[in-house]
């Protein structure tokens, strides 16, 4: 028995600090291929173990191994790749704009594109994802226009939702994206919500929620744990652990617990936690989650083990409070570089060919900004009316907005 | 005396409490190593060690709920919420709780809490980085609601917050956080060393919650404003033309009714200004309050300028907050009768 000398408070911090030299020893990494794939009906007690390990498929040496490879075919990951590097390229020219001053804010999703990209690809017409402002990947993975994530972000006259929210707070209901909230983690219960909704409707569609690290501290987390558990509801449970929430490493949210995917357990919801830089762990991952969900099997909760490489947003800057070169250390890799080296193993992809794809992609984006620019951004005009804030906050304008509205002139 | 911006008057107070006495804790997302989104705790972590400041999960319940727990305990914990836009998740702890915590156990255990949000727009921050949702802790019996104008009441009210026995919602305006705003958002940034109040004393002091500050003597109309509006008030009365006497709050609760009344009184006449949508907002209690005082004193009906009933936009920003223009043209109205 300790003997008892007094309490202290524990109050947890990052090993290493601006100054320091990076270390990520303690990020226990398997190697790839390791870990096994159960059947999509395992009782969720038997397959406790996937919540302490990564499962990952793409090895050092850019082959793809193990039980979870080969859910996607070369054609398929050639266009994945290309979805990537549109997000990376859509995400320099955007952050550039901030910095120009042509709009307020930006997030970029930058290391991270695999996450949304790959799993987008395992979900259906149909089904609804609940993400947060770094899941762009779902909508470009969709050819969603790029110009109309442009238009929003300049919140110009085309800004599909009316100039009304801060850049990146897309809403796009066709490619089942839904509204964004800047407010974190409420939309983790709608997503069960929704997923009820189509269970009691004896639909098919599924629904996916989304959340970072940090926000799985939220209240609103655990309300969402315990609906989609009661109710065995048809949803994929996202984290996405990119080890940082602003300034506030993620032991800071996980506390005692050994990994956020464990928090699972107990709800007794199956948990998998995945390499989120290896495109094809997260789509084999999501693949499994939603199989499961459609066979009205229930809940999965999938963390994403992954690397905000850069800052918050554009209003942080991250050496105040980590090593600037922690990124390079990251033993993940970028997802980028590894699905490139994959499909150049394969025989299917060059450095020609991907220079190429990159040039391409720069041009899309480009012109999609030229025009979008054309239109105009935060700065130069053309925004939606002033008359336009009064509308859609009631679907009938009742009279006391009217009459606000004519005081204000508009 | 140094010259503070209202972030360094905050993070000085903290640091002057601190000093004197050992229960002070301060916490919040980010507030810890970093020092807070805004810096208002920069360098406490570092002088007081991480368990008198540190970083909270994000969790705003979790922050109002375990400071409720200190403070019952006997500390005196100011915790930070890094928007009063996430405010909502702690809004039971804070109405059902803290608020009601003395009453219910007749003094058995107290709540002495500060809870720090920023508040308000001119940022281009949009619906969740603009709200000023102050009527929602004015309307809670057992809630004290202060929001200061410039750094010198900033220091001094935030003191006499957290040495309060009781919950105090402390409400700080983003965008007078690094100078004073006249409303002209096309304006180069007048920063806070070129103002008076940017002046703060670098040792403890403090000024005692539920006292109005007259910014602004003038005869004709009287203008009620706090936070950001005191300066959009200034504005306004220069360029309108019109001598107004314009009253700086300070604390909305207590309210310093002798010196709204005395004013009123003397003007018969009064405009209230406030970012806040109009519907049930502070102005509304306000309005009720001038009215039963000052009826027979009155020689229009008061005016209320305030955001629009709508969600804070983003685009059409400068649309929704109510600019001196705005304000002029209600004191001349208020003027024309
Ligand atoms: C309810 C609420 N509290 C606080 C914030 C401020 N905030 C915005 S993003 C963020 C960090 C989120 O970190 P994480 O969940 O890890 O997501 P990441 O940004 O890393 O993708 C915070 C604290 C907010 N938007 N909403
Ligand atoms: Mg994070």
């Amino acid at each position: 028995m300790p003997k008892a000398t007094g309490l202290s408070l524990h109050v947890p911090a990052p090993g290493v600090r601006p100054g320091d030299t990076p270390d990520f020893s303690d990020v226990d990494i398997p190697k790839a291929g390791e870990t096994r794939r159960p059947d999509v009906d395992s009782d969720p007690k038997d397959i406790r173990d996937l919540a302490f390990t990564v499962i990952r498929v793409l090895s050092r040496d850019g082959d793809a191994v193990g039980p979870w490879a080969n859910s996607l075919s070369n054609e398929e990951l050639i266009v994945g790749l290309r979805h990537m590097m549109t997000v990376r390229s859509f995400d320099s020219r955007m952050l550039m704009a901030q910095r120009q001053g042509k709009t307020s804010f930006f997030v970029q999703s930058f290391g991270e594109e695999a996450v949304a990209c790959a799993f987008q690809q395992a979900l259906q017409k149909g089904d609804m994802n609940f993400p947060t402002y770094r899941q762009v990947g779902l909508l470009i993975s969709q050819q969603y226009p790029l110009i109309k994530l442009m238009n929003q972000i300049y919140s110009n006259e085309e800004d599909p939702i009316r100039g009304r929210q801060l850049p990146v707070m897309y809403s796009a209901k066709d490619y089942g994206f839904f509204s964004i909230s800047g407010n974190l983690t409420t939309q983790f219960s709608q997503a069960v919500g929704w997923a009820m909704a189509s269970a009691i409707s004896n639909d098919n569609k599924i629904a996916v929620g989304w959340v970072g690290d940090g926000s799985t501290s939220e209240n609103d987390f655990h309300a969402a744990m315990v609906f989609a558990s009661t109710y065995r509801a048809p949803v994929v449970l996202n984290i996405v652990n990119n080890q940082w929430a602003i300034s506030t490493f993620q032991g800071m949210a996980k506390g005692g617990s050994a990994t956020f995917a464990a928090r699972g357990h107990g709800f007794g919801i199956p948990a998998l936690r995945v390499d989120g830089n290896d495109y094809l762990a997260v789509h084999a991952v999501a693949k499994w989650a939603t199989e499961r969900a459609r066979l009205n099997l229930g809940p999965t909760l999938v963390e994403y083990v992954t690397y905000r490489a850069g800052g918050h947003s554009t209003s942080d800057d991250p050496a105040a409070y980590r090593p600037k070169q922690e990124g390079d250390a990251w033993p993940l890799g970028d997802p980028i570089l590894r699905l490139k080296s994959h499909l150049i193993k394969q025989g299917v992809w060059s450095e020609q060919k991907h220079a190429q794809v990159e040039a391409e992609v720069e041009d899309e984006v480009i012109s999609a900004q030229k025009a979008s620019e054309e239109i105009g951004t935060l700065i130069s005009g053309n925004a939606p009316s002033a008359r336009d804030m009064f509308e859609g906050v009631y679907e009938q304008m009742p009279p006391h907005l009217v009459k606000q509205r004519q005081e204000a002139g508009y | 005396m140094a010259s503070m911006t209202m972030i360094d008057a905050i993070r000085s107070a903290h640091d002057a409490v601190m000093e004197r006495d050992e229960r002070v804790v301060v916490f919040g997302e980010d507030v810890g190593f970093f020092g807070g989104v805004f810096r208002c705790t920069a360098g406490l972590q570092e002088k007081y060690g991480p368990t008198r400041c540190f970083d909270a999960p994000i969790s705003e319940l979790g922050i109002v709920g375990t400071a409720i727990g200190m403070a019952a305990y006997g500390l005196r914990p100011c915790v930070e919420i890094q928007f009063a836009d996430y405010v909502y998740p702690a809004y039971d702890q804070i109405v059902s709780e803290a608020a009601r915590l003395r009453h219910r156990s007749a003094g058995d255990f107290t709540c002495p809490l500060v809870i720090r949000m920023p508040v308000g727009g001119g940022i281009f921050g949009g619906q969740t980085h603009s709200q000023s949702p102050e009527a929602i802790f004015t309307h809670v019996s057992g809630l004290k609601t202060v929001m200061p104008s410039n750094p010198y009441d900033a220091k001094g009210l935030l003191t006499a917050a957290i040495e309060d026995p009781d919950p105090v919602i402390f409400l700080e305006p983003k965008r007078l956080y690094n100078g004073p705003f006249d409303g002209h958002h096309d304006a180069p940034v007048v920063p806070w060393r070129s103002h008076e109040s940017g002046d703060v004393p670098e040792d403890y002091y403090s000024l005692p919650l539920g006292k109005a500050e007259v910014r602004r003597s003038g005869e004709q109309v009287t203008v009620l404003a706090y936070g950001t509006m005191v300066y959009v008030a200034q504005t306004a009365a220069e360029e309108s033309g019109v001598d107004a006497e314009i009253i700086d709050l300070r604390s909305l609760l207590p309210l310093d009714i002798d010196t709204i009344t005395e004013s009123v009184r003397k003007t018969g006449r009064c405009v209230i200004v406030h970012e806040a949508t109009l519907t049930c907002g502070f102005g509304a209690e306000l309005a009720a309050l001038v009215q039963q005082e000052c009826f027979y004193h009155l020689e229009v009906p008061i005016q209320r300028v305030t955001g629009w009933d709508t969600p804070y936009p983003h685009a059409q920003e400068w649309n929704y907050f109510p600019g001196p223009a705005r304000l002029g043209r209600a004191l001349q109205k208020a003027m024309e009768a």
